[in-house]
Protein backbone atom coordinates (compact mmCIF):
# COMPACT_ATOMS: atom_id res chain seq x y z
CA UNK A 1 0.00 0.00 0.00
CA UNK A 2 2.43 2.40 0.94
CA UNK A 3 5.39 2.15 -1.60
CA UNK A 4 2.39 2.19 -4.05
CA UNK A 5 2.48 5.67 -3.72
CA UNK A 6 5.78 6.33 -2.60
CA UNK A 7 7.95 9.25 -4.64
CA UNK A 8 4.35 10.72 -5.67
CA UNK A 9 5.55 14.31 -4.02
CA UNK A 10 9.13 14.07 -4.98
CA UNK A 11 9.76 17.41 -6.89
CA UNK A 12 10.38 17.36 -10.39
CA UNK A 13 12.82 19.63 -12.59
CA UNK A 14 11.41 23.13 -13.44
CA UNK A 15 13.92 24.53 -15.90
CA UNK A 16 11.97 27.80 -16.38
CA UNK A 17 12.16 28.63 -12.93
CA UNK A 18 15.72 27.93 -12.82
CA UNK A 19 16.31 30.32 -15.65
CA UNK A 20 13.88 32.90 -14.15
CA UNK A 21 15.52 32.95 -10.69
CA UNK A 22 19.11 33.61 -12.57
CA UNK A 23 17.24 36.13 -14.21
CA UNK A 24 16.24 38.23 -11.13
CA UNK A 25 19.68 37.71 -9.36
CA UNK A 26 21.32 38.73 -12.24
CA UNK A 27 19.17 41.91 -11.85
CA UNK A 28 19.89 42.52 -8.34
CA UNK A 29 23.48 42.12 -8.92
CA UNK A 30 23.87 44.51 -11.92
CA UNK A 31 22.04 46.85 -9.58
CA UNK A 32 24.62 46.63 -6.60
CA UNK A 33 27.52 46.51 -9.29
CA UNK A 34 26.55 49.79 -10.87
CA UNK A 35 25.94 51.74 -7.80
CA UNK A 36 29.38 50.21 -6.26
CA UNK A 37 30.74 51.47 -9.72
CA UNK A 38 29.77 55.22 -9.03
CA UNK A 39 30.51 55.04 -5.81
CA UNK A 40 34.33 54.36 -6.52
CA UNK A 41 34.54 56.79 -9.51
CA UNK A 42 33.63 59.24 -7.31
CA UNK A 43 35.77 58.14 -4.46
CA UNK A 44 39.25 57.30 -5.96
CA UNK A 45 39.47 61.52 -8.08
CA UNK A 46 38.64 63.08 -5.00
CA UNK A 47 41.29 61.15 -3.02
CA UNK A 48 43.67 62.71 -5.78
CA UNK A 49 42.37 66.00 -4.86
CA UNK A 50 42.16 65.55 -1.16
CA UNK A 51 46.05 64.56 -1.40
CA UNK A 52 46.66 68.25 -2.23
CA UNK A 53 44.05 70.37 -1.03
CA UNK A 54 43.56 70.22 2.80
CA UNK A 55 39.95 68.62 3.57
CA UNK A 56 39.54 71.53 6.27
CA UNK A 57 40.08 74.28 3.36
CA UNK A 58 37.34 72.56 1.26
CA UNK A 59 34.54 72.37 3.62
CA UNK A 60 35.39 75.79 5.42
CA UNK A 61 37.08 77.84 2.77
CA UNK A 62 34.87 80.63 1.70
CA UNK A 63 36.36 81.41 -2.14
CA UNK A 64 35.47 79.39 -4.69
CA UNK A 65 38.13 79.88 -7.48
CA UNK A 66 39.38 76.51 -8.66
CA UNK A 67 40.50 77.78 -12.02
CA UNK A 68 42.06 80.92 -11.30
CA UNK A 69 45.77 81.44 -10.91
CA UNK A 70 45.86 81.84 -7.03
CA UNK A 71 43.72 78.83 -6.91
CA UNK A 72 41.19 78.51 -3.88
CA UNK A 73 38.76 75.63 -3.33
CA UNK A 74 36.91 76.51 -0.77
CA UNK A 75 33.45 74.51 -0.81
CA UNK A 76 30.91 77.09 0.96
CA UNK A 77 29.98 79.37 -2.21
CA UNK A 78 28.61 76.27 -3.92
CA UNK A 79 26.85 74.87 -0.74
CA UNK A 80 25.45 78.11 0.00
CA UNK A 81 23.64 78.32 -3.13
CA UNK A 82 22.32 74.68 -2.85
CA UNK A 83 20.72 75.45 0.51
CA UNK A 84 19.43 78.59 -0.84
CA UNK A 85 17.72 77.08 -3.45
CA UNK A 86 16.53 73.80 -1.91
CA UNK A 87 15.01 76.06 1.31
CA UNK A 88 13.16 78.31 -1.27
CA UNK A 89 11.47 75.50 -3.22
CA UNK A 90 10.42 73.76 0.03
CA UNK A 91 8.74 76.67 1.02
CA UNK A 92 6.83 76.47 -2.29
CA UNK A 93 6.51 73.26 -2.24
CA UNK A 94 5.88 72.01 1.04
CA UNK A 95 2.86 73.29 2.48
CA UNK A 96 1.86 73.61 -1.83
CA UNK A 97 2.20 69.63 -2.46
CA UNK A 98 0.66 68.46 1.24
CA UNK A 99 -2.33 71.01 0.35
CA UNK A 100 -3.46 69.26 -2.78
CA UNK A 101 -2.52 65.47 -0.74
CA UNK A 102 -4.97 66.15 1.63
CA UNK A 103 -7.53 68.36 -0.68
CA UNK A 104 -7.21 65.18 -3.21
CA UNK A 105 -6.97 62.22 -0.60
CA UNK A 106 -9.92 63.90 1.94
CA UNK A 107 -11.66 66.06 0.29
CA UNK A 108 -12.36 65.76 -3.38
CA UNK A 109 -14.77 63.31 -5.06
CA UNK A 110 -13.37 59.90 -6.26
CA UNK A 111 -14.18 61.38 -9.40
CA UNK A 112 -12.48 64.38 -9.44
CA UNK A 113 -9.18 62.87 -8.04
CA UNK A 114 -9.57 60.19 -10.55
CA UNK A 115 -8.88 63.48 -13.14
CA UNK A 116 -6.74 65.43 -11.32
CA UNK A 117 -4.24 63.71 -10.07
CA UNK A 118 -2.60 62.12 -13.45
CA UNK A 119 -2.55 66.05 -14.66
CA UNK A 120 -0.86 66.30 -11.14
CA UNK A 121 1.83 64.09 -12.18
CA UNK A 122 1.90 65.27 -15.76
CA UNK A 123 4.29 68.62 -14.19
CA UNK A 124 6.80 66.12 -13.24
CA UNK A 125 7.53 64.83 -16.94
CA UNK A 126 7.79 68.57 -18.19
CA UNK A 127 11.78 68.58 -18.91
CA UNK A 128 13.84 70.67 -16.25
CA UNK A 129 15.72 72.82 -19.29
CA UNK A 130 11.69 73.76 -19.74
CA UNK A 131 11.47 74.83 -16.38
CA UNK A 132 15.25 76.32 -15.99
CA UNK A 133 13.82 78.99 -19.32
CA UNK A 134 10.36 79.54 -17.45
CA UNK A 135 12.58 80.44 -14.63
CA UNK A 136 15.22 82.61 -15.99
CA UNK A 137 13.12 84.41 -18.73
CA UNK A 138 10.03 84.72 -16.64
CA UNK A 139 10.03 84.48 -12.85
CA UNK A 140 13.40 86.22 -12.77
CA UNK A 141 13.38 88.48 -16.05
CA UNK A 142 9.39 89.52 -16.14
CA UNK A 143 8.51 88.84 -12.36
CA UNK A 144 10.64 89.51 -10.08
CA UNK A 145 12.34 92.59 -12.41
CA UNK A 146 9.90 94.60 -14.02
CA UNK A 147 6.36 93.89 -11.97
CA UNK A 148 7.83 93.47 -8.36
CA UNK A 149 10.97 96.03 -9.10
CA UNK A 150 13.04 94.20 -6.79
CA UNK A 151 16.76 94.67 -6.67
CA UNK A 152 18.12 91.54 -8.80
CA UNK A 153 20.22 91.08 -11.69
CA UNK A 154 20.07 88.53 -14.69
CA UNK A 155 19.97 85.66 -12.26
CA UNK A 156 18.80 84.55 -8.32
CA UNK A 157 18.84 81.82 -6.33
CA UNK A 158 15.06 83.09 -5.27
CA UNK A 159 13.63 82.82 -9.05
CA UNK A 160 16.00 79.25 -9.63
CA UNK A 161 14.41 77.83 -5.93
CA UNK A 162 10.83 79.07 -6.69
CA UNK A 163 10.52 76.86 -10.05
CA UNK A 164 12.20 74.44 -8.56
CA UNK A 165 9.75 74.25 -5.72
CA UNK A 166 7.30 74.47 -9.17
CA UNK A 167 8.84 70.93 -9.84
CA UNK A 168 8.80 68.68 -6.90
CA UNK A 169 5.29 70.11 -6.22
CA UNK A 170 3.69 67.00 -8.19
CA UNK A 171 6.67 64.31 -6.24
CA UNK A 172 5.29 65.68 -2.73
CA UNK A 173 1.64 65.30 -3.40
CA UNK A 174 1.26 62.49 -4.78
CA UNK A 175 3.96 60.59 -2.78
CA UNK A 176 1.66 62.03 0.33
CA UNK A 177 -1.54 61.73 -1.29
CA UNK A 178 -0.78 57.65 -1.39
CA UNK A 179 0.45 57.77 1.99
CA UNK A 180 -3.28 59.80 3.20
CA UNK A 181 -5.08 57.72 1.13
CA UNK A 182 -3.71 54.41 2.74
CA UNK A 183 -5.11 55.13 6.34
CA UNK A 184 -7.77 52.80 6.46
CA UNK A 185 -10.92 54.32 6.45
CA UNK A 186 -12.27 53.09 9.61
CA UNK A 187 -10.03 55.85 11.11
CA UNK A 188 -11.76 58.61 9.75
CA UNK A 189 -15.17 57.15 10.54
CA UNK A 190 -14.22 56.28 13.81
CA UNK A 191 -13.23 60.21 14.23
CA UNK A 192 -16.45 61.29 12.61
CA UNK A 193 -18.58 59.16 15.03
CA UNK A 194 -16.56 61.31 18.23
CA UNK A 195 -18.04 64.61 16.98
CA UNK A 196 -15.21 65.50 14.85
CA UNK A 197 -15.00 67.69 11.42
CA UNK A 198 -13.23 66.58 8.49
CA UNK A 199 -10.42 68.95 9.12
CA UNK A 200 -9.89 67.92 12.66
CA UNK A 201 -10.22 64.12 10.94
CA UNK A 202 -7.58 64.69 8.69
CA UNK A 203 -4.82 66.94 11.10
CA UNK A 204 -5.16 64.63 14.20
CA UNK A 205 -6.15 61.28 12.99
CA UNK A 206 -4.87 60.91 9.46
CA UNK A 207 -2.00 63.21 9.06
CA UNK A 208 -0.20 61.51 11.97
CA UNK A 209 -1.17 57.68 10.71
CA UNK A 210 0.93 59.37 7.13
CA UNK A 211 3.81 60.98 8.64
CA UNK A 212 6.10 58.32 7.86
CA UNK A 213 4.91 58.50 4.01
CA UNK A 214 4.75 62.31 3.91
CA UNK A 215 8.00 62.77 5.58
CA UNK A 216 9.12 59.93 2.88
CA UNK A 217 7.64 62.05 0.10
CA UNK A 218 9.34 65.54 1.42
CA UNK A 219 13.17 64.07 1.51
CA UNK A 220 12.00 62.30 -2.04
CA UNK A 221 11.69 66.07 -2.79
CA UNK A 222 14.58 67.16 -1.06
CA UNK A 223 16.96 65.21 -2.54
CA UNK A 224 15.53 65.93 -6.09
CA UNK A 225 15.94 69.73 -5.30
CA UNK A 226 19.43 69.14 -4.12
CA UNK A 227 20.63 67.31 -7.56
CA UNK A 228 18.49 69.22 -9.24
CA UNK A 229 21.25 71.01 -12.12
CA UNK A 230 19.11 72.50 -15.55
CA UNK A 231 17.57 74.80 -13.48
CA UNK A 232 19.69 75.87 -11.23
CA UNK A 233 22.42 76.19 -14.00
CA UNK A 234 20.08 78.40 -16.20
CA UNK A 235 18.37 80.32 -13.67
CA UNK A 236 20.47 80.90 -10.76
CA UNK A 237 23.76 81.86 -12.45
CA UNK A 238 27.09 80.87 -12.48
CA UNK A 239 29.40 82.97 -10.15
CA UNK A 240 30.41 80.76 -7.49
CA UNK A 241 30.31 83.31 -4.11
CA UNK A 242 28.84 83.03 -0.80
CA UNK A 243 24.39 83.67 -0.95
CA UNK A 244 23.71 86.00 1.48
CA UNK A 245 20.03 86.94 0.31
CA UNK A 246 17.83 84.77 -2.04
CA UNK A 247 17.99 87.97 -5.07
CA UNK A 248 21.71 87.54 -5.15
CA UNK A 249 22.80 84.88 -8.21
CA UNK A 250 25.16 82.28 -7.04
CA UNK A 251 26.32 78.56 -8.54
CA UNK A 252 25.09 75.57 -6.57
CA UNK A 253 27.00 72.76 -6.53
CA UNK A 254 25.17 71.08 -9.49
CA UNK A 255 25.52 73.50 -11.50
CA UNK A 256 29.49 74.02 -10.99
CA UNK A 257 29.84 70.32 -11.88
CA UNK A 258 27.82 70.85 -15.30
CA UNK A 259 29.94 73.84 -15.97
CA UNK A 260 33.35 72.27 -15.49
CA UNK A 261 32.45 68.96 -16.89
CA UNK A 262 31.86 71.01 -20.31
CA UNK A 263 34.77 72.58 -19.84
CA UNK A 264 38.56 71.63 -21.51
CA UNK A 265 39.89 70.52 -17.82
CA UNK A 266 42.85 68.21 -18.48
CA UNK A 267 41.51 64.72 -17.29
CA UNK A 268 43.41 63.99 -13.92
CA UNK A 269 44.62 67.78 -13.42
CA UNK A 270 43.74 69.20 -10.20
CA UNK A 271 40.64 70.98 -11.72
CA UNK A 272 39.39 67.50 -13.22
CA UNK A 273 39.41 66.06 -9.63
CA UNK A 274 37.49 69.27 -7.92
CA UNK A 275 34.72 67.62 -10.15
CA UNK A 276 34.81 64.46 -8.33
CA UNK A 277 35.08 65.89 -4.22
CA UNK A 278 32.24 68.37 -4.98
CA UNK A 279 30.11 65.21 -6.45
CA UNK A 280 31.34 63.19 -3.77
CA UNK A 281 29.97 65.95 -1.13
CA UNK A 282 26.58 66.03 -2.95
CA UNK A 283 26.71 62.57 -2.71
CA UNK A 284 27.52 62.61 1.37
CA UNK A 285 24.79 65.09 1.79
CA UNK A 286 22.25 63.41 0.19
CA UNK A 287 23.12 59.95 1.97
CA UNK A 288 23.29 62.29 5.47
CA UNK A 289 19.47 63.71 4.26
CA UNK A 290 18.40 60.35 3.53
CA UNK A 291 19.62 58.87 7.31
CA UNK A 292 18.16 61.69 9.11
CA UNK A 293 14.52 61.44 7.49
CA UNK A 294 14.98 57.26 8.16
CA UNK A 295 15.57 58.14 11.70
CA UNK A 296 12.79 60.48 12.30
CA UNK A 297 10.39 58.54 10.89
CA UNK A 298 11.29 55.44 12.85
CA UNK A 299 10.74 57.58 15.90
CA UNK A 300 7.50 58.96 14.87
CA UNK A 301 6.13 56.01 13.15
CA UNK A 302 2.67 54.79 14.14
CA UNK A 303 1.40 51.85 12.43
CA UNK A 304 -1.91 51.78 11.68
CA UNK B 1 -48.87 45.89 5.58
CA UNK B 2 -48.36 43.19 7.73
CA UNK B 3 -44.86 43.71 8.75
CA UNK B 4 -45.74 46.77 10.82
CA UNK B 5 -48.73 45.78 12.77
CA UNK B 6 -47.06 44.63 15.91
CA UNK B 7 -45.19 48.19 15.69
CA UNK B 8 -48.26 50.83 14.81
CA UNK B 9 -50.69 48.83 17.37
CA UNK B 10 -48.62 49.87 19.99
CA UNK B 11 -47.97 46.22 21.95
CA UNK B 12 -44.79 46.31 21.74
CA UNK B 13 -43.79 49.94 22.55
CA UNK B 14 -41.37 50.84 25.21
CA UNK B 15 -42.36 51.05 29.01
CA UNK B 16 -40.44 53.72 29.76
CA UNK B 17 -41.17 57.14 27.66
CA UNK B 18 -39.52 56.49 24.29
CA UNK B 19 -38.75 59.02 21.51
CA UNK B 20 -35.67 60.20 22.25
CA UNK B 21 -34.49 57.86 19.32
CA UNK B 22 -37.17 57.11 16.59
CA UNK B 23 -37.40 56.17 13.02
CA UNK B 24 -40.53 56.85 11.08
CA UNK B 25 -41.10 55.36 8.29
CA UNK B 26 -37.20 55.88 6.94
CA UNK B 27 -35.95 54.46 3.43
CA UNK B 28 -32.20 54.23 2.75
CA UNK B 29 -30.95 54.33 -0.53
CA UNK B 30 -27.76 53.86 -1.89
CA UNK B 31 -27.83 55.75 -5.15
CA UNK B 32 -31.04 54.39 -6.54
CA UNK B 33 -30.49 51.15 -4.61
CA UNK B 34 -33.21 51.44 -1.54
CA UNK B 35 -31.40 49.29 1.15
CA UNK B 36 -33.99 49.65 3.91
CA UNK B 37 -37.61 50.05 3.36
CA UNK B 38 -40.31 52.04 5.83
CA UNK B 39 -38.88 51.14 9.06
CA UNK B 40 -40.74 52.66 11.93
CA UNK B 41 -39.16 52.17 15.19
CA UNK B 42 -38.36 53.97 18.75
CA UNK B 43 -36.02 52.87 20.65
CA UNK B 44 -36.41 52.96 24.61
CA UNK B 45 -34.34 54.94 26.81
CA UNK B 46 -31.93 53.29 28.60
CA UNK B 47 -32.78 50.09 27.10
CA UNK B 48 -30.67 48.13 24.76
CA UNK B 49 -32.25 47.07 21.03
CA UNK B 50 -30.90 44.71 19.57
CA UNK B 51 -31.19 44.53 15.83
CA UNK B 52 -31.32 40.87 14.05
CA UNK B 53 -31.41 39.51 10.86
CA UNK B 54 -29.47 37.68 7.95
CA UNK B 55 -27.42 39.20 5.88
CA UNK B 56 -28.36 41.85 3.47
CA UNK B 57 -31.36 42.87 5.66
CA UNK B 58 -30.14 46.36 6.26
CA UNK B 59 -29.87 46.16 9.36
CA UNK B 60 -26.19 48.23 9.39
CA UNK B 61 -27.39 50.43 7.11
CA UNK B 62 -30.40 51.72 9.04
CA UNK B 63 -27.81 52.01 12.09
CA UNK B 64 -25.49 54.16 10.17
CA UNK B 65 -28.39 56.20 9.08
CA UNK B 66 -28.80 56.78 13.09
CA UNK B 67 -26.07 59.13 13.49
CA UNK B 68 -25.42 60.39 9.83
CA UNK B 69 -22.50 58.25 9.41
CA UNK B 70 -24.27 57.22 5.98
CA UNK B 71 -23.37 61.04 5.40
CA UNK B 72 -19.93 59.65 4.53
CA UNK B 73 -20.96 57.17 1.90
CA UNK B 74 -21.25 58.36 -1.17
CA UNK B 75 -25.00 58.26 -2.97
CA UNK B 76 -26.43 56.95 0.16
CA UNK B 77 -29.51 59.24 1.15
CA UNK B 78 -32.32 59.06 3.71
CA UNK B 79 -35.57 58.93 3.38
CA UNK B 80 -38.62 59.48 6.40
CA UNK B 81 -37.68 61.11 9.37
CA UNK B 82 -35.18 59.94 12.15
CA UNK B 83 -35.81 62.01 15.17
CA UNK B 84 -33.91 62.62 18.03
CA UNK B 85 -35.20 64.63 20.93
CA UNK B 86 -38.04 64.97 18.69
CA UNK B 87 -35.84 66.79 16.44
CA UNK B 88 -35.23 65.30 12.77
CA UNK B 89 -31.56 64.61 12.59
CA UNK B 90 -31.64 65.36 8.62
CA UNK B 91 -33.35 68.99 9.32
CA UNK B 92 -31.86 71.52 7.28
CA UNK B 93 -30.12 73.59 9.99
CA UNK B 94 -28.91 70.50 11.77
CA UNK B 95 -25.09 70.06 11.85
CA UNK B 96 -24.53 66.28 11.60
CA UNK B 97 -21.28 66.80 13.60
CA UNK B 98 -23.29 67.70 16.31
CA UNK B 99 -25.60 64.32 15.41
CA UNK B 100 -23.03 62.44 16.06
CA UNK B 101 -21.58 63.69 19.36
CA UNK B 102 -24.68 63.07 20.53
CA UNK B 103 -25.07 59.44 19.14
CA UNK B 104 -21.93 58.00 19.49
CA UNK B 105 -21.02 54.77 17.80
CA UNK B 106 -18.33 52.42 18.36
CA UNK B 107 -17.99 49.28 15.01
CA UNK B 108 -17.84 45.97 14.16
CA UNK B 109 -13.99 46.07 14.25
CA UNK B 110 -12.19 47.71 16.91
CA UNK B 111 -10.03 50.91 15.19
CA UNK B 112 -8.52 52.86 17.86
CA UNK B 113 -6.42 55.80 16.35
CA UNK B 114 -2.49 55.19 16.11
CA UNK B 115 -1.89 57.14 19.28
CA UNK B 116 -1.55 56.67 22.97
CA UNK B 117 -4.20 55.18 24.73
CA UNK B 118 -4.50 58.31 27.03
CA UNK B 119 -4.55 60.17 23.66
CA UNK B 120 -7.15 57.76 22.06
CA UNK B 121 -9.78 58.88 24.92
CA UNK B 122 -8.72 62.42 25.15
CA UNK B 123 -9.59 63.15 21.39
CA UNK B 124 -13.02 62.93 21.59
CA UNK B 125 -13.21 65.82 24.05
CA UNK B 126 -10.70 67.85 22.29
CA UNK B 127 -12.35 68.10 19.18
CA UNK B 128 -15.28 68.66 20.79
CA UNK B 129 -13.92 71.46 22.74
CA UNK B 130 -15.35 70.25 25.70
CA UNK B 131 -13.63 72.27 28.72
CA UNK B 132 -12.56 70.12 32.00
CA UNK B 133 -10.87 70.77 34.97
CA UNK B 134 -8.73 67.67 34.41
CA UNK B 135 -8.60 65.73 31.67
CA UNK B 136 -6.77 62.95 33.49
CA UNK B 137 -9.66 62.29 35.38
CA UNK B 138 -12.15 62.52 32.40
CA UNK B 139 -9.99 59.88 30.84
CA UNK B 140 -10.19 57.47 34.25
CA UNK B 141 -13.42 58.25 34.43
CA UNK B 142 -14.15 56.64 30.27
CA UNK B 143 -12.23 54.16 31.22
CA UNK B 144 -13.17 53.15 34.30
CA UNK B 145 -16.91 52.91 33.10
CA UNK B 146 -15.39 50.94 30.28
CA UNK B 147 -13.72 48.73 32.25
CA UNK B 148 -10.61 48.74 31.01
CA UNK B 149 -8.51 51.26 33.85
CA UNK B 150 -7.22 48.21 35.77
CA UNK B 151 -5.75 46.99 32.82
CA UNK B 152 -4.80 50.48 31.20
CA UNK B 153 -4.04 52.62 34.21
CA UNK B 154 -0.22 52.21 34.35
CA UNK B 155 0.70 52.40 30.29
CA UNK B 156 -1.69 55.27 29.43
CA UNK B 157 0.94 56.78 27.35
CA UNK B 158 1.70 53.38 25.25
CA UNK B 159 0.16 53.06 21.73
CA UNK B 160 -3.58 52.04 22.08
CA UNK B 161 -2.61 49.25 19.27
CA UNK B 162 -0.27 47.35 21.74
CA UNK B 163 -3.83 46.21 23.34
CA UNK B 164 -5.80 42.78 22.60
CA UNK B 165 -8.37 42.75 20.31
CA UNK B 166 -11.34 43.19 23.52
CA UNK B 167 -9.20 45.71 25.33
CA UNK B 168 -9.16 47.73 22.18
CA UNK B 169 -12.53 47.53 21.51
CA UNK B 170 -13.50 48.70 25.05
CA UNK B 171 -11.28 51.40 24.54
CA UNK B 172 -12.83 52.47 21.40
CA UNK B 173 -16.27 52.30 23.96
CA UNK B 174 -14.29 54.31 26.69
CA UNK B 175 -13.12 56.41 23.73
CA UNK B 176 -17.26 57.20 22.81
CA UNK B 177 -18.42 57.34 26.23
CA UNK B 178 -15.76 60.38 27.12
CA UNK B 179 -17.66 62.74 24.63
CA UNK B 180 -20.51 62.26 26.57
CA UNK B 181 -22.99 60.93 24.40
CA UNK B 182 -27.01 60.18 24.88
CA UNK B 183 -27.01 56.89 22.55
CA UNK B 184 -24.04 54.52 21.57
CA UNK B 185 -24.37 52.34 18.73
CA UNK B 186 -22.72 49.46 18.21
CA UNK B 187 -22.08 47.73 14.68
CA UNK B 188 -21.72 44.27 15.93
CA UNK B 189 -19.07 44.96 18.39
CA UNK B 190 -18.04 41.56 19.19
CA UNK B 191 -18.05 39.94 15.70
CA UNK B 192 -14.53 40.09 15.39
CA UNK B 193 -13.66 38.75 19.41
CA UNK B 194 -13.26 35.77 21.16
CA UNK B 195 -15.83 34.60 23.55
CA UNK B 196 -13.69 35.70 26.81
CA UNK B 197 -13.87 38.96 25.35
CA UNK B 198 -17.45 38.79 23.86
CA UNK B 199 -18.71 38.03 27.22
CA UNK B 200 -16.55 41.45 28.79
CA UNK B 201 -18.39 43.29 26.41
CA UNK B 202 -22.03 41.90 27.18
CA UNK B 203 -21.50 42.87 30.79
CA UNK B 204 -20.09 46.05 30.06
CA UNK B 205 -23.40 46.41 27.77
CA UNK B 206 -25.72 45.73 31.05
CA UNK B 207 -23.91 48.23 33.34
CA UNK B 208 -23.73 50.92 30.38
CA UNK B 209 -27.53 51.19 29.84
CA UNK B 210 -27.86 52.66 33.13
CA UNK B 211 -26.90 55.35 31.96
CA UNK B 212 -27.13 55.31 28.09
CA UNK B 213 -29.73 54.18 25.35
CA UNK B 214 -28.19 51.39 23.28
CA UNK B 215 -28.76 50.15 19.75
CA UNK B 216 -27.12 46.90 18.79
CA UNK B 217 -26.91 45.83 15.62
CA UNK B 218 -25.82 41.64 15.67
CA UNK B 219 -25.56 38.04 14.04
CA UNK B 220 -25.82 36.51 16.95
CA UNK B 221 -29.08 35.43 18.04
CA UNK B 222 -27.61 34.52 21.62
CA UNK B 223 -26.37 37.58 22.27
CA UNK B 224 -29.10 39.06 20.96
CA UNK B 225 -31.30 37.06 23.64
CA UNK B 226 -28.37 37.68 26.44
CA UNK B 227 -28.15 41.52 26.45
CA UNK B 228 -31.23 43.32 24.36
CA UNK B 229 -34.49 44.59 26.66
CA UNK B 230 -36.12 44.86 22.33
CA UNK B 231 -34.77 43.39 19.76
CA UNK B 232 -36.14 44.41 16.27
CA UNK B 233 -36.23 41.61 13.50
CA UNK B 234 -35.38 42.44 9.96
CA UNK B 235 -35.11 40.64 6.74
CA UNK B 236 -34.55 41.27 2.77
CA UNK B 237 -38.13 40.94 1.61
CA UNK B 238 -38.12 40.81 -2.72
CA UNK B 239 -39.42 44.41 -4.02
CA UNK B 240 -42.51 43.45 -6.66
CA UNK B 241 -41.96 46.19 -8.48
CA UNK B 242 -37.91 45.99 -9.88
CA UNK B 243 -36.80 43.10 -7.64
CA UNK B 244 -34.67 44.26 -5.87
CA UNK B 245 -33.90 42.68 -2.09
CA UNK B 246 -34.39 45.75 0.06
CA UNK B 247 -34.26 45.46 4.09
CA UNK B 248 -37.71 45.94 6.05
CA UNK B 249 -38.29 45.09 9.65
CA UNK B 250 -40.76 42.26 10.15
CA UNK B 251 -41.03 42.45 13.84
CA UNK B 252 -40.38 44.36 16.89
CA UNK B 253 -41.07 43.36 20.22
CA UNK B 254 -39.81 42.37 23.34
CA UNK B 255 -36.66 40.17 23.45
CA UNK B 256 -38.62 37.56 25.64
CA UNK B 257 -41.95 38.06 23.44
CA UNK B 258 -39.32 37.46 20.13
CA UNK B 259 -37.43 34.58 20.99
CA UNK B 260 -40.40 32.85 22.58
CA UNK B 261 -43.05 33.92 21.49
CA UNK B 262 -42.99 35.49 17.46
CA UNK B 263 -46.02 36.78 16.24
CA UNK B 264 -44.47 36.48 12.75
CA UNK B 265 -44.06 33.29 10.61
CA UNK B 266 -40.44 34.74 9.66
CA UNK B 267 -39.60 35.44 12.59
CA UNK B 268 -39.86 32.06 13.90
CA UNK B 269 -38.28 30.40 11.36
CA UNK B 270 -35.31 32.89 11.75
CA UNK B 271 -35.17 32.28 15.37
CA UNK B 272 -35.48 28.25 15.24
CA UNK B 273 -32.79 28.48 12.56
CA UNK B 274 -35.00 27.39 9.22
CA UNK B 275 -33.27 30.04 7.56
CA UNK B 276 -30.89 32.84 7.37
Amino acid sequence: MTTQFAGQLEGRPRPFDVVVRLLFRLAAVITIVITVGILLALLLPSIGFFSEVPITDFLFGTRWAPRFADASFGVLPLVTATLWTTFIALVFAVPLGLGAAVLLSEYAHWRVRKVLKPILEVLAGIPTVVYGYFAVQFIQATVLKDWLQLPTGSFSVLAAGFVMGIMIIPTIASISEDALSAVPNALRQGSAALGANRMQTTVRVIFPAAVSGIVAAIILGVSRAVGETMIVALAAGQQARLVANPLEAGQTMTAFIAQAALGDSVVGSLQYDTLFAVGLLLFVITLVVNIISITIVRRVRKAY
Amino acid sequence: MVIHTSVRTGASLPDKPYGQLACEQVDVYYGSFRAVTDVSLAFGINEITALIGPSGCGKSTLLRSLNRMNDLIDGARVEGRVTFMGEDIYGKRVDAIEVRRRIGMVFQKPNPFPKSIFDNIAYGPRVNGIRVDSMSDLVEEALTKAALWDEVKDKLKQSALGLSGGQQQRLCIARTIAVKPDVILMDEPCSALDPIATARIEDLMHDLRREYTIVIVTHNMQQAARVADRTAFFTAQVDEGNGDRTGVLVEYGKTAQIFENPTDRRTEDYISGRFG
